[in-house]
Formats: structure tokens, sequence, C-alpha cells
């Protein structure tokens, strides 16, 4: 049976208020903040996008890990963000790690789920044998349309998962996919932001798909919300995760844990990952655990986890999730537009 | 025109770290060298540089290379890391105002620069403080 044998986050130190934006554009801060349920987000810093976080983030996994790299069959990132168009993020973050070169690589995309895409394919390559390891990493430094609602949320982060074969720190019990083409969000060749539908990015999308996801995976394990000590869902905002995990029958106790997105943003293929990182970070040995991503096109993932006596021995030898959350410097809307690039420089 | 091989080459060095010590007086070096310095042996075995380290000097550069400009300011050190290897490099994620001669270091892997808009990313170390 595959596991999760060791995992890690990171994600930049900068941050910027939800005020400061809306200072910027005009917009009514209090309602966005409210209507959001988001206060400040992550970003970028001009020396780091997909690959530099893959590369950290998958560090601290290797340290819980404690497995040598050169095992690793399978690097996969999801990103909607890789720097490259034409060259994988996997190919560095492989050579950064000392996984190559007997080594699969290949980049993923699918919106926000480009990262519950690369666990899903590593557990299945675990689970047939023909790896012993795979590492699979969802990050993104995405950016939303200046004064566009998403420029409030559009944030950077990565969280990676070594996949192996049991013991780890949490066995993989059960995986679900709920897909079909639902256009609520895309970004079209060459262009620099992408679009969305509004509000239909919610019910037939969001909603839909996280709902059937979760719906169709506690079915297939015969469990119910009740028997979760835990349950992560994708955080596009601060509201949808909290608002899903109700209308399923969670409780905020079980949601608060990986919930990030408030102080964190959406970091789109991280987000859920990162909520999972976050909730192992606190996790006990027997809790189960549901995550739920989502990603726009549209679909969700869906993993039932069972944490392992071995969180307790890994959990602190890196760094948490809210740990690195509480490190941060608060940047003005000028330093946010140059190190997002949204300033037309000469040439 | 593009800089491809001479960044393949130092790949080992810039990822990953990877250093020689000698095999006689156990000198480190970094990037690896034919000949000690401290022995002039030959033999080396092949090390990976410890991730931490202390800031030896620093300064801060106000008037960067075009392509640094989104960064500038930036703080540049010298940092020697647990093992005794010294190593120049660009201080990352830091107030000015921390900077101070045995500043606890640690190592993350960045972007260093890019080719233009169409060329190839370079990435590799950089330094933050280790707090």
């Amino acid at each position: 049976m595959a596991g999760i044998i060791g995992y890690g986050a990171y994600m930049p130190r900068n941050r910027i208020k939800v005020e400061e934006i809306a200072k910027v554009w005009g917009a009514d801060a209090p309602s966005y903040k409210r209507g959001l349920m988001l206060q400040e987000k992550s970003v970028p810093s001009p020396d780091q996008d997909v690959i530099t976080m893959s590369v950290e983030a998958t560090k601290h996994a290797l340290t819980r890990a404690e497995i040598d790299p050169s095992k690793i069959g399978a690097v996969y990132v999801g990103s909607e963000s890789h720097p490259y168009a034409v060259k994988p993020s996997g190919t560095v973050l492989a050579e950064a790690i000392g996984a190559t070169p007997e080594v699969h690589c290949a980049d993923f995309e699918f919106a926000c789920k480009a990262g519950s895409e690369a666990m899903f394919v590593c557990m299945g390559l675990v689970d047939s044998e023909k790896i012993e390891y795979g590492l699979a990493v969802g990050a993104d430094t995405s950016q939303g349309a200046p004064s566009d609602a998403l420029e409030y949320s559009a944030a950077a982060g990565a969280a990676s998962f070594v996949i192996g074969r049991d013991p780890g720190v949490a066995k993989v019990i059960e995986t679900y996919s709920f897909m079909t083409d639902t256009p609520d969000f895309w970004r079209r060749s060459y262009m620099h932001y992408p679009r969305h539908a509004g509000r239909f990015t919610g019910e037939p999308a969001y909603f839909k798909h996280i709902m059937g996801c979760a719906k169709g995976i506690m079915a297939k394990v015969k469990m119910e919300p009740k028997d979760f000590a835990y349950v992560v869902f994708h955080q596009p905002n601060g509201k949808f995760p909290q608002r899903v995990g109700k209308m399923l029958g969670f409780t905020k106790e079980q949601i608060d844990p990986g919930w990030l997105s408030p102080t964190l943003g959406n970091t789109y293929s991280g987000s859920s990952p990162m909520g999972l990182t976050a909730t192992l970070d606190v996790a006990k040995p027997g809790d189960m655990v549901l995550m739920v991503s989502y990603g726009s096109g549209a679909g969700s993932d869906g993993f039932v986890f069972e944490v392992t006596d071995r969180i307790d021995e890994v959990r602190n030898v890196a760094p948490g999730t809210r740990e690195l959350l509480d490190k941060k410097t608060y940047i003005e809307y000028g330093t946010y537009a140059k190190y997002r690039r949204k300033i037309r420089m000469g040439e | 025109m593009s800089t491809s091989a001479k960044y393949w080459r130092g790949i080992p060095q810039r990822y990953r770290l990877e250093a020689e010590k000698c095999t006689d007086c156990g000198a480190q070096f970094f990037p690896p060298r034919v000949v000690c310095s401290g022995c002039g042996g030959r033999e080396f075995e092949e090390i990976k540089l410890d991730d931490r380290g202390k800031l030896l000097t620093y300064t801060v550069i106000r008037v960067g290379p075009s392509e640094f400009c989104e960064q500038t300011p930036y703080a540049m050190g010298i940092v020697e890391l647990e093992g005794g290897v010294r190593m120049t490099g660009q201080i990352a994620d830091v107030d000015f105002d921390d900077l101070e001669v045995g500043l606890p270091i640690k190592i993350e892997f960045r972007k260093i620069r890019e080719e233009g808009e169409a060329g190839i990313l370079c990435y590799g170390y950089k330094f933050v403080p280790d707090k």
C-alpha cells in the first residue's frame, strides 16, 4: 500500500494585505475581507518561482522521509506557473536533490489540482511497484490581473510529498477522481493573466466537483464526515472551503488546522497539498484525514489517509507549515507590482 | 549568446553544493580543485557542504547591474559554512538592520539570473538569515 513517507511545505516571506490592494483600486477592503474571508496573501520575490519553492519544500520532505534521493523513481511537479513553457520544472528539481539520472520526470497542469494529480500518479506507480519512491509537488506563483478579484487571492507556495510503500507517516487508504468539462477558469496560450467566469466558478464548478468527489470517496470507503479527524479542501479563498465543509457535514474543528488561505491566499496547485502538510503537522497516529483538491476546468482528486505512528518521529525535524506562515514581511503595492512584473520597463 | 554549457558545468556546485576534501590534509574546496593549496595533494573525496554557516562580512548594493534592478538594493556577503568553506553570494530575505558579522545563515535555492526574456533561467544558492 502506498503512503506518504515525507512531506514539506515552503512559501515566500513577503505578504500583502487586502487593504493595500484595495486602496490602489478604490475597492472596499472590508467587503472583500468579509466576503472572501481573506486578510493577506504571500508574494514571491523576484528570485523565487515554482522551481525554487519546489526545491525548498522537497528539502523539508526529504528531511522527514530520511531516504536516499537516488532511489526516487519519479519526479512530478504540478503547477500552472511553470517558469519554462518548454523544459520541465522537474528536471531542475530532480537535479537539485540528487535524484538524476535514473528517474522519470514530467510536469503536470490542471489549474489548481496539478499537485494532487502528481500525488495521484505517484501513488499508482508505487502501488504497481514500478517505482520504490515518487516525488509529488504542487507549487504555484499564480497571478491575478490588476484590480481583478483574483488579485486579492492569487498567492505563492509549494508542498512536496515523498510517496512510497509502508511504513510512512500516512497510509493512502483510497483515492478517487471526479471530473467534467466545465469552463469556469482558463488561460489561453500566450496570455499573461487567466480569465474566469465570475460566479459560475462557484456552484457548478468548485462546489459540484468537491461535493461529488468527497461523497464519492466516502462512499467507496464506507465512511462519514464524523469518521475523520481532519478534512482539507482546495482553498481559492477563505470562504469556499468552510462553506463546502459545512455543506458536507464537517465541523470547523475538522477544517481549521489545514485552513491556510485567510493569511496565505490561494496557492493554486499548492493549496490543498499545503493544507495537508499543515494538517499532518498536528495529526496524531490513527487519525483519518480526507483531502479533496479542485482544479478549474474542472475536477477534484480525493484521498483518504490514515496517519501512522511515525508522524511523531518526523513532525518536528523540518519546519512546520504554520511556522513558515508566521515568518513574514509586509510589502506595499508598489513593491508587489515590481516583484510581480506588473510594471512596463524600458527596453 | 547562450551560456548553457557554462551554466550546466556548474550544476553540481550551484544546486547541490558538491565540494572536495583533500584526503591528505582534510582541507575542503569549493569549487573543486586539481591540487590542494594546503599540502599539494592531488587525491580528493567528494563531499556535500553543510547548508548552514555564519556571515563573515557583507555589503549592500544600491546601484546594481540593470538585470538586478528588481532586487536593488540587495545585500552580498561572504559566509563561512560549518566545515570551513567560505563562499560569496547574495543575502536574500534580510532586513538590512539585521545584517551583522556572525549572523547565522542558511542556504536556499533561488533563481540567480535570467538570460533576458527568452534565455535560460539560472538557479543556484543564496543566503538567508537562519532564524
